[in-house]
């Protein structure tokens, strides 16, 4: 199986690694995936606090090409959005993207958890009521 | 010069060898005879050749010509061991046993046999890769009628071993198959010394041709037999029907005689390659080797690199560098090498790996850059990897409940 292009330039040079610091109160962090499943993603969001707009946004992946491409597409696409935005952001627009083939859809899964997990912990650390959904996150 | 891409990945399948072509192509046009041909000099030309390549492939694992059965390759063999025996000798025991860290080709006949009333008892390998002899004499019971133990192992190149489970297959009176796929052409194999009774072998493993493989049925001491599993005009002493692939069968000949006069001096070459890859890969910070590091092919070494994923790994070379990983991201399960999890691999380190094979044509200066390029890429992942960060931080990793999915 060939990747498409996009998916290698992000890999090869992907945006936006790199740690935030998660003991400040603007920063949510989503931590998705398992060792055990090939994958995890860690995402991170720092939150202009007057605005409600994202500034920054980092992350860190143990997983395939397809993954740390999904992650690093995220990463770009959150930037300047609000954080109810951020939610918006569907799997299947990565997928289509990247150009991803059906086998590495879960990749796109994962991104889409790992936003809404970094989201739901900003809002958790901020008073804000976490918003529901389907996957199961834990960070 | 380095010419890309570096093929490491001898034991999925090899080059032919430009001297087995060679051999090969007269049959596909002068001499296109059917072996089976009785009657005029095209049949005769073909059953000449196909009767020579029959004594360099005994030739090379100590055989005698009419022990050799042509196949299409090893899972045929696989099936016609298997099946065959449990067909012949149905009135002895319908009893196999064989490991968990065999080839698919020979489980998932093994589980077929489950389905059509048979018995198996799938021995659990040791954290090395090889089996535990004692455990294997204690399986045994009156109705075992055969041990199926692969001779190498095509994902970690760790070496069973052979003449001690032969000698306690004898002493039960159990046939003993070997799939020595891995092994034959690229280490001494002897039916004898190593007493084989079955063995399936592959022409595409040691620089012959894709599609001919061959079965060593044992004729003396004891005479076996197996049940045809393709039926027809009866050719291959009644074992396996259909015309003789003359072209393959020739080059696989050919195949075999050069394995054996160049072994000695190949692997010699290769394994000090291999030695080379694997000393320097294993020099990088949390890497392991997975397999036994003694009983060992000599041109294959197989190495996890913690909180890096395999496949992710491979990306950062693979349009120069042809290797193959034991995680399966793109499989639907998710699920990785169930040969390194048999070793008792965490998934997560089943996932960080990769294995290498040297062949006849790898060159020190392929492995250096190997070396480098690998060596590179794991450390450029684990800057971005939540894992080595989490590592490097001192997280127990096993502390967080981590979403499964």
């Amino acid at each position: 199986m060939a990747y498409s292009e996009k998916v290698i330039d992000h890999y090869q040079n992907p945006k936006n690694v790199g740690t935030l610091d998660k003991g400040k109160v603007n920063v949510g962090t989503g931590l998705v995936g398992a060792p055990e499943c090939g994958d995890v993603m860690r995402l991170q969001i720092e939150v202009d606090e007057t605005t409600g707009v994202i500034k920054d946004a980092k992350f860190k992946t143990f997983g395939c090409g397809s993954a740390i491409a999904s992650s690093s597409l995220a990463t770009e696409w959150l930037k300047g959005k609000s954080i109810d935005e951020a939610m918006t952001i569907d799997n299947m627009t990565i997928v289509e993207e990247l150009n991803l083939p059906p086998v590495k859809i879960h990749c796109s899964v994962l991104a889409e958890d790992a936003i809404k997990a970094a989201v739901n912990d900003y809002r958790k650390k901020n008073g804000l009521e976490e918003i529901k959904f389907d996957e199961s996150v834990i960070h | 010069m380095l010419n890309f891409p570096i093929y490491l990945d001898h034991n999925a399948t090899t080059p032919c060898d430009p001297r087995v072509v060679d051999a090969m192509i007269p049959y596909f046009t002068n001499s296109f005879g059917n072996a089976a041909s009785r009657n005029h000099p095209f049949g005769w030309q073909a059953e000449e050749a196909v009767d020579y390549a029959r004594e360099q492939v005994a030739k090379l694992i100590g055989a005698d010509p009419k022990e050799i059965i042509f196949t299409s390759g090893a899972t045929e063999g696989d099936n016609l061991a298997i099946k065959g025996v449990f067909e012949m000798y149905a009135s002895k025991g319908n009893h196999i046993i064989t490991c968990n860290i065999e080839h698919k080709a020979v489980l998932d006949t093994c589980k077929h046999i489950e389905k059509e009333g048979g018995e198996v008892t799938y021995l659990k390998v040791l954290p090395n890769g090889l089996i535990d002899l004692a455990e294997l004499e204690a399986a045994i019971k009156p109705t075992t009628i055969l041990i199926a133990l692969m001779y190498a192992n095509n994902e970690i190149g760790t070496i069973m071993p052979v003449q001690e489970i032969s000698a306690i297959a004898k002493k039960h009176g159990v046939l003993f198959f070997s799939d020595a796929v891995q092994a034959v052409g690229k280490i001494p194999v002897d039916v004898n010394k190593d007493g084989i009774d079955i063995m399936a072998f592959t022409a595409h493993k040691m620089y012959g041709p894709k599609g001919v493989g061959a079965l060593y049925v044992r004729r003396k001491n004891p005479r076996v037999k197996v049940t045809a599993q393709i039926d027809g005009g009866g050719h291959e002493r009644g074992m396996r029907s259909g015309t003789l692939n003359v072209p393959g069968i020739v080059g696989f000949g050919k195949a075999c005689e050069i394995c054996r006069t160049e072994m000695a001096e190949e692997t010699a070459r290769i394994s000090k390659l291999r030695d080379k890859l694997q000393n320097a890969l294993l020099q990088v910070e949390e890497s392991y080797l997975n397999g036994d590091k003694e009983h060992k092919l000599p041109h294959v070494t197989n190495i996890s690199f913690k909180y890096v994923e395999g496949e992710g790994l491979m990306m950062g070379f693979n349009k120069n560098i042809a290797v193959s990983s034991g995680s399966a991201c793109t499989s639907a399960s998710l699920e990785p090498s169930y040969v390194l999890k048999a070793l008792g691999l965490g998934d997560d380190l089943a996932h960080s790996s990769l294995r290498f094979g040297l062949g006849r044509y790898t060159t020190e200066e392929q492995i250096d850059y190997t070396i480098e390029q690998v060596t590179n890429t794991v450390n450029k992942l684990r800057d971005m990897s939540p894992l080595w960060e989490m590592y490097k931080e001192g997280v127990d990793m096993n502390s967080i409940e981590w979403a499964h999915h």
